[in-house]
């Protein structure tokens, strides 16, 4: 008797578990994925913020962002709680956000990013109106706001932080050579290398050649002073067009052919190894992002001991051919659709695009101000910095803004590595070789689901 | 004799061989962990150009060591001891009757075995994000969606170990005591269990180390406060600078607790599989 | 309810007795047939709710064009129907073709991993099992291996496989002369031997432990009798031994076929969301088509794919091999 009464108890309660997990599943299937109608995340005017790593570690992103937002409740007494996350989970927390539903109310996103994000439809539009709560779309440096989104579609993001690429170069090594002055076309930059190489230990540049990012944006930049481009008008990839072969078997065969970066140098992906080597005195040049200042002030080498010059060109510039130095490199802001508190978001937004914090912010991380009014601050309109800014004002054009950015980035970055690969453990690589390689890419870029 | 020698020299060999390929990278990760940061960024060297327990120390405030080790901790206790539970309940149902639809039962949990985890990834996401909403479980984010699905991933291998060593055991054990007045699960828990411990132990560090170890599902799962040694490690380990001696500290740290308890263990687990998954 | 309760015995009785010796103790059975139900209910429901409903989710989003339009609103998705899986098939198209190639590499892999585990684990659990004074040490050791968070191992041979400042580059050029120029592990094809080296290091411990359980089970009796009848220690091990490790075999074998075909975190650990060509298994490259590529339909059609194989290998070698008597499965 006392059996019946002990299962009776216990299947009572697994009876209760079977009702709990029918209705749930029950009630999964009728919400199948729908995920809008987020949970409102904070009452009260608190505003939440991921934001990016942009210093050199986490904890500085926190202090300087802390000092911000502080700043921030004074002004407008709305609280901000933010979050730093590193840039190998930055891209997968949107993802799980988008999916979800759920997430903060503003958040930092790579420009690179932003078509793809646009089309997700998850982020704030900033129409008309919402630009002028934000301060206005004049306000903004041209090229980095047209990183913001699909040309012809309302921007769902806006530029926060401005970066780009410019060329390093070692004052004692290259005026040790005899070299007078940084080199400004691609002819000069090869002859004043193999000057600066001696291996194993010295090389005239270094480079990253597993890193996706890089190579996709050297064959981006590259390509253009060829004349090519990764898009047709019509948005048929043309990575394997004449143009950008020779533009990727010039960059790698500064490996391959010219031998003027360490063999080493195919396996760098990291952001750091490329700067580092350059701060040992092992290379005595790179093109690289004004963001390796942070490696090279970490790494012990003193703003005097290099300068920075513009990036070289194809001199003459072959027809087609366009100076194009930099993509627009940068950091962008946005807000998500279903933020609980969007209006907080738009002042927080103001706020960070306004003249003081865009020169407190780019100064403690080391990027550019996206903001007319910043970049003609003193801080930044000499010196080092007027360089790189000159070129993301003049010599630079967004990424392709569409959105398949990230299978893009990742079959021409690869594309890129394989041929790095080959050039290290072979040698040179020819234009066939090259053309092979791109064309794989091209085709699973045109078929891409 | 003259074929024992010849087997001596053979396994004198064979041992040192095996000896050397699994210390080499064990003694790797072990004179990494207490070099100065300069030696793990240049050529190898095989002894550290000094020693230094400065690795140790530094780990905990480079990454947040603690919290990670704390929330892999709770979750695998977590889903080990829930795991091993509903594995021993449907063992000893699959063992002891016959019921219809138990082959069925069967097959199906061992064929789960199969899937391959991207494929039902972003639909167990989405599936606990409206689970929360309907029901008010929080499952992303959370210590119970890691534990729900860690436990569910360690219960094929578990009840087909835990059938295969109850099968081993006589039924006439738990019917002695049935027939004294003992309920069929106190016969389970009184009878059964006690002696089944070596196979209990076996299943019970298969389904811990499953989840201690686990990448994929904890990377979509967790968010910052809920990070798992595992996700935090290997992000770590890709991210721009990284200091590798304290990440091999880190290694270190990390593998103890699992390793030892492994090792101690180990008599149960050979015993446990001999019964159970030999036979079975 | 009484009623129907005291009829239930009956019929699970007759229903019962389809098998010979059928459990007898119906003494104190008031609700007998209810319990095993409820026992396995839980391992049941765990089930339906972490891998089979999401499975089925999975499957059914495999005929949907999921991409980052539609992750918000799966029900928005368009229905492809099969398109998602003849791109994936069409060997002459770049999904295809790159699937296609990701599947040869991982049969590759698999192969050389399972059969490296295992002849490494049969002779390593051969060596310890004979009693000789520092056994226990060597078993110990030997299991670390395993033992370690996969994702130590992988980290610790991601850090000895660097070209230039890696332990392997160094023993092999510096130390033993094997080699004149350090060569890149972990990029060009160098690296499909790196994931290879990585889960065999991992996996053999595995085979080891599995068939040293094995090996307890055979009776010494048998080789103490067959020494004296003369046979070598070989004879022993190819009539003795490995008959009677047959079902330990078979079940290792093909759990292990199982769970390196399917390997994620070693690739994923080594080389990240970009994995070399030559080392593009399969469980990576679907991940990359779903995360990065954000085609959601397109990975979930390879995962179905690659189940379906899976299913069947394992059904024909069950099938063939007879493993287990499973009528008990």
């Amino acid at each position: 008797m006392y059996n019946r009464g002990a299962s009776a108890g216990r299947s009572l309660s697994r009876r209760d578990f079977l009702r709990l997990g029918g209705i749930g599943i029950a009630g999964v299937t009728l919400f199948g994925g729908v995920a809008c109608g987020g949970r409102s995340q904070e009452g009260g005017n608190t505003v939440t913020y991921w934001a990016s790593n942009q210093g050199a570690t986490i904890d500085q992103d926190k202090q300087v962002l802390g000092k911000a937002v502080e700043e921030f409740k004074k002004q407008s007494g709305i609280s901000v709680n933010f979050k730093v996350i590193p840039w190998s989970d930055l891209y997968n927390n949107i993802l799980t956000a988008t999916t979800s539903g759920e997430g903060p109310d503003v958040l930092n996103i790579g420009n690179t990013w932003s078509a793809s994000l646009q089309a997700t439809g998850a982020f704030l539009p900033f129409d008309g109106d919402k630009l002028g709560m934000i301060g206005g779309q004049e306000k903004f440096v041209g090229t980095s706001f047209a990183a913001s989104g699909a040309p012809g579609k309302t921007p769902t993001s806006v530029p926060l932080y401005g970066l780009s690429y410019g060329l390093f170069y070692n004052k004692k090594m290259l005026q040790d050579a005899g070299i007078s002055g940084p080199p400004e076309t691609w002819d000069d930059f090869v002859t004043a290398a193999k000057e600066l190489t001696s291996p194993p230990n010295r090389w005239g540049m270094a480079l990253e050649g597993a890193s996706i990012t890089e190579n996709s944006h050297w064959a981006f930049f590259l390509g253009k002073q060829h004349g090519g481009s990764l898009f047709a008008e019509g948005g048929k990839p043309t990575f394997d067009s004449p143009e950008m072969v020779s533009a990727v078997t010039q960059y790698v065969n500064f490996l391959g052919l010219d031998k003027i970066a360490s063999p080493a140098c195919a396996e760098y992906s990291d952001g750091v190894s490329g700067p580092t080597d350059f701060a040992n005195g092992k290379a005595a040049m790179i093109v690289y992002q004004n963001n390796a200042e942070r490696v090279l002030k970490t790494s012990g080498m003193s703003e005097d001991e290099y300068g920075v010059a513009k990036v070289p060109l194809v001199n003459p510039l072959p027809p087609g051919g366009e100076p194009i130095m930099s993509h627009v490199a940068g950091i962008n802001i946005s807000i998500f659709n279903n933020a609980a508190n969007q209006d907080g978001a738009l002042e927080f937004v103001k706020f960070l695009t306004s003249g003081g914090q865009q020169i407190k912010l780019n100064e403690s991380f080391g990027s550019l101000p996206v903001t007319k009014e910043a970049r003609e601050t003193p801080q930044f309109s000499g010196g080092k910095l007027a360089v790189f800014n000159e070129i993301l004002a003049n010599n630079a054009e967004p990424m392709p803004l569409i959105v398949k950015e990230a299978q893009m980035e990742t079959l021409i970055g690869d594309a890129v590595k394989q041929l790095f690969a080959k050039a290290a453990t072979g040698g040179s690589v020819s234009e066939s070789e090259v053309k092979a390689q791109l064309s794989e890419a091209n085709q699973k870029m045109a078929s891409g689901g | 004799m003259h074929e024992k020698r010849a087997f001596n020299a053979l396994r004198i060999i064979g041992l040192i061989f095996f000896t050397l390929i699994t210390l080499f990278p064990l003694y790797t990760i072990v004179t990494s962990s207490i070099k100065p940061l300069a030696d793990v960024r240049s050529t190898f060297r095989w002894t550290p150009s000094r020693i230094t327990l400065a690795p140790y120390t530094d780990i905990w405030s480079t990454i947040p060591l603690a919290r990670y080790f704390l929330n892999s901790l709770i979750i695998s206790l977590g889903a080990t001891v829930i795991s091993v539970f509903i594995a021993i309940l449907a063992a000893y149902a699959i063992s002891r009757y016959r019921f219809f639809g138990r082959g069925a039962f069967s097959l199906t949990v061992l064929s789960t075995q199969m899937f391959p985890g991207i494929l039902f990834l972003l639909p167990l996401f989405v599936i606990y994000v409206n689970l929360e909403r309907v029901v008010g479980i929080q499952l992303y984010g959370s210590y119970a969606g890691l534990i729900i699905t860690y436990l569910t991933f360690a219960l094929p291998f578990s009840i087909w170990m835990l059938v295969g060593y109850f099968n081993s055991i006589p039924k006439e054990m738990e019917e002695a005591a049935m027939v004294d007045g003992t309920t069929a699960l106190g016969a389970l828990f009184r009878v059964l269990v006690p002696v089944s411990m070596p196979g209990i132990v076996a299943v019970g560090i298969f389904a811990f180390m499953t989840a201690w170890g686990e990448v994929l599902f904890a990377s979509v799962l967790t968010d910052d406060a809920t990070r798992t040694l595992a996700v935090g490690l290997r992000n770590y380990a890709t991210q721009s600078n990284v200091y590798w001696n304290q990440l091999m500290a880190a290694a270190i740290v990390v593998s103890i607790p699992v390793v030892a308890g492994f090792l101690a263990l180990q008599r149960y687990l050979v015993q446990g599989i001999a019964a159970g998954g030999v036979k079975g | 309810m009484e009623e129907t309760k005291d009829r239930r015995p009956e019929v699970e009785v007759r229903r019962g007795g389809r098998r010979s010796g059928e459990r007898v103790s119906s003494k104190r059975r008031v609700r007998p047939q209810t319990l095993p139900y409820l026992l396995v209910l839980p391992a049941l429901l765990f089930e339906l709710l972490v891998h089979l409903f999401p499975m089925l989710v999975g499957v059914g989003v495999s005929f949907l064009e999921l991409t980052q339009f539609y992750v918000r609103n799966w029900s928005a998705a368009p229905f492809v129907g099969l398109r998602n899986y003849l791109d994936g098939l069409d060997p002459s198209g770049p999904i295809g073709s790159a699937l296609a190639q990701s599947f040869l590499i991982t049969v590759a892999y698999t192969v050389l991993v399972v059969g490296g585990s295992w002849v490494l684990g049969i002779c390593a659990a051969l060596l310890v099992n004979s009693e000789f004074r520092a056994r226990r040490w060597f078993r110990t050791l030997f299991l670390i291996p395993y033992a370690l968070p996969v994702y130590v191992a992988v980290i610790a041979w991601s850090f000895m496989l660097q070209r230039n400042t890696g332990a392997i580059n160094t023993l092999l050029v510096d130390n033993l002369h094997l080699l004149h120029e350090r060569p890149f592990w972990l990029i060009g094809n160098n690296a499909f031997w790196s994931v290879v080296m990585t889960s065999l290091w991992r996996s053999w411990p595995f085979a080891f432990l599995m068939v040293l359980a094995g090996l307890q089970t055979i009776p010494t009796e048998l080789y103490e009798a067959a020494s004296i009848d003369g046979a070598s220690r070989w004879r022993q091990f190819r009539t003795i031994t490995l008959p009677l490790l047959r079902p330990v075999n078979l079940v290792l074998l093909l759990v292990l076929f199982l769970w390196t075909f399917n390997e994620f975190n070693a690739p994923y650990v080594l080389f990240g969301q970009a994995p070399p060509g030559a080392a593009d298994l399969l469980s990576l490259h679907i991940y990359v088509n779903s995360f990065v590529d954000w085609n959601f339909g397109l990975g979930a059609s390879m995962s179905v794919l690659l189940l379906l194989f899976l299913l069947v290998v394992s059904v024909i070698y069950i099938r063939v091999l007879r493993v287990g008597g499973e009528e008990n499965a």
